[in-house]
């Protein structure tokens, strides 16, 4: 088998892998039914989906003409972004008081989201129960 | 000779890194972007220092790699495990639970890489910090023991990282 011949199998491999996490992905978002649970699949699934469709982009460019390291940049902001997000949207979750209580930390006053200064507190009230 | 040294590159490493990265922005290596990559790399850290007051020292380069190479198998693996809750168990037996790690990092630095390593690896989510840093506060999917999890926290990542910012 020629170079050319193994590259497009890989790169098949890496689209259908690709594809399949990403569709698990939005099965799950659509699946679970609380807000929190709801929160693992796409931060999870999401990144070996598109890393993978990266990877097919990768080696297709390298076989196919110019070959190109965009995909790496990819890579790393999209690992270095996906958890602040996943973040954000927990301690809505949390804010809005639309999961589950947590157990209070064993060492502190309380969680820093539940934290509110004295003169905000009306105003995350009316928040909360909107 | 040091000192003056320090003063120009306040993070070496990060001046590395910007010089990488600006590299492969480019997509291609040529003298003119090197040189262009490492003056980037010495202007950003040098005017954002002093935003930056109680940065760590240093990081052990080998053991941030080997740390990396640990995270991506267990996002290989975790992806797996992930994919195979959503499409096999009913929603009715899965049993999310809130795991408190308590936590003997320090620098915010090395708390915040822990908790994007936690979001990224095995159905567990970081959604908040206790209000003293103190404590991390994690949601799992699925387990049937919480203290598991946080002693897997504590005993892969934690430990490793303590060892890797000085």
């Amino acid at each position: 088998m020629s170079m050319d011949v193994i590259a497009t199998f890989a790169v098949a491999i890496c689209l259908f892998v690709g594809a399949i996490f990403s569709l698990v992905g939005s099965i799950g978002l659509l699946k679970f039914n609380d807000s929190m649970t709801r929160l693992h699949a796409p931060t999870k699934v999401g990144t070996v989906g598109v890393g993978s469709l990266l990877l097919a982009s990768m080696i297709h460019s390298y076989t196919y003409g110019e070959g190109s390291m965009h995909e790496l940049l990819i890579m790393a902001f999209l690992f270095v972004t996906a958890p602040i997000s996943a973040n954000f949207i927990a301690k809505v979750n949390m804010h809005k008081r639309s999961c589950d209580t947590p157990p209070s930390p064993p060492r502190d006053g309380t969680w820093s989201t539940y934290n509110v200064p004295e003169e905000d507190r009306e105003l995350a009230e009316a928040d909360t129960s909107s | 000779m040091v000192k003056i040294f320090h003063w120009l590159l306040p993070h070496p490493f990060l001046t590395l890194l910007l010089a990488v990265v600006w590299i492969l922005l480019q997509n291609q290596v040529s003298a003119g972007m090197v040189v262009f990559g490492l003056i980037l790399g010495i202007i950003i850290p040098r005017a954002t220092a002093s935003w930056w007051p109680d940065r760590p020292q240093g990081i052990r380069l080998t053991r941030m790699v080997s740390y990396m190479v640990i995270v991506l198998w267990d996002i290989l693996v975790a992806n797996v495990q992930v994919a195979w809750i959503v499409l096999t168990r009913p929603n009715s037996k899965l049993r999310p639970a809130w795991v408190v790690v308590p936590l003997d990092l320090v620098q915010p630095e090395a708390i915040s890489v822990l908790a994007g390593t936690i979001t990224l690896t095995p159905g567990t989510v970081s959604a908040d910090l206790s209000d003293e840093g103190h404590s991390l506060l994690v949601h799992a999917l699925d387990t049937d023991d919480p203290d598991a999890v946080r002693d897997q926290i504590k005993e892969r990542y934690e430990r490793r990282l303590k060892g890797i910012f000085v």
